[in-house]
């Protein structure tokens, strides 16, 4: 199915969760958030919350700034 | 070094340092680290950005910071309405730790001015759901006075445009402020130079915060301690209580005793 992940459509397998897509990317799980279709999900979730076809999902961490 | 006695308290977490200071715009982590480290601050704040997946190689803010040293201040830098701020918000929380944020809700690009009704909505919906709301505002006591009380836990009026280096434009609206908030007052954007922030001091504010006057300096290590020497002056000169301003002269020296 096709997800879009930081404004880039992505495929993933069907049954992709969170953990996947941060796995597959070697995104370490402490320091970031992230939200599909604009609702947070909690890290307990990660490996659990199915994806859906056309999910939008943002993976956020804090960078430098004023 | 730090005024004894004297911590900024923001909703009852005491600090020494009353600059705080953002992580943008320097050179490298390592500049970044070390003014940080001269400035003396504690409280840094950070934005709360997209991870980027196809470019794993860069290293991350967070490996620089020490953490159990500063306290993190997320913004909401780039967000111009309430809906992406208090998304933000959520966000930062999410992935931090702490509930304190920087709310900004921007009204045009050019001059990066707060969008005050977005902003009051935004803070509105956080102070509700638990954040320590800083509120980046303009210089309008009205607003400062909703903001206060709607709970936020300081309000934080600027200066001058963001990354102008003009300083306190308008030292009045700032006493004004002053006098009618009872919430910590923290001058946030505009400051150029250590006089700037020493005169924001001065006034009576309870701090200070800057990014680009450090960062954007020729030497931002040197401004960086610039910087903390001239709040804790500032800070001093308040409490010192200044002469009053005179149109005529008062000589300093006795009048007795002049040879003839």
């Amino acid at each position: 199915m096709q997800i879009v992940v930081n404004g880039d459509v992505l495929d993933v397998v069907d049954s992709c969760t969170i953990a996947v897509i941060l796995e597959k990317f070697e995104i370490g799980i402490e320091r970031v958030a992230v939200e599909v279709n604009q609702d947070i999900v909690p890290k307990v979730q990660y490996n659990t919350h199915q994806l859906s076809p056309g999910d939008k999902v943002e993976i956020v961490q804090f960078v430098g700034g004023g | 070094m730090s005024i004894p006695n004297d911590k900024l308290v923001i909703a009852g977490r005491e600090f020494n340092s009353r600059l705080m200071v953002g992580t943008g715009k320097y050179a490298d982590f390592h500049q970044m680290v070390k003014a940080i480290e001269v400035s003396g601050a504690e409280i840094i704040t950070v934005a709360v950005r997209r991870v980027n997946v196809s470019d794993r190689s860069k290293e991350s803010l967070l490996d620089h910071i020490d953490l159990k040293k500063y306290t993190l201040l997320p913004n909401t830098a780039g967000c111009y309405t309430a809906d992406d701020a208090i998304r933000t918000c959520r966000l930062a929380r999410e992935a931090g730790l702490s509930d304190f944020v920087k709310l900004e809700v921007l009204g045009d690009e050019k001059t990066l001015f707060p969008d005050n009704e977005e902003l009051l909505k935004a803070a509105k919906v956080l102070v509700k759901e638990g954040f320590t709301v800083l509120p980046y505002c303009s210089d309008d006591v009205i607003l400062c006075r909703k903001l206060e009380d709607m709970g936020c836990a300081a309000v934080m009026p600027l200066g001058a445009p963001i990354g102008s280096g003009l300083g306190i434009r308008n030292p009045y609206n700032i006493r004004i402020i002053l006098e009618n908030i009872k919430v910590p007052v923290i001058v946030d954007a505009g400051v150029g130079s250590a006089s700037d922030a020493a005169i924001a001091m001065e006034l009576g504010c309870a701090g200070v915060l800057m990014n680009t006057a450090i960062a954007g300096a020729q030497d931002p290590i040197a401004m960086a301690e610039a910087m903390k020497l001239a709040v804790i002056a500032g800070r001093l000169s308040y409490k010192a209580g200044r002469i009053p301003r005179k149109l005529y002269a008062n000589a300093s020296s006795p009048l007795d005793g002049i040879i003839g």
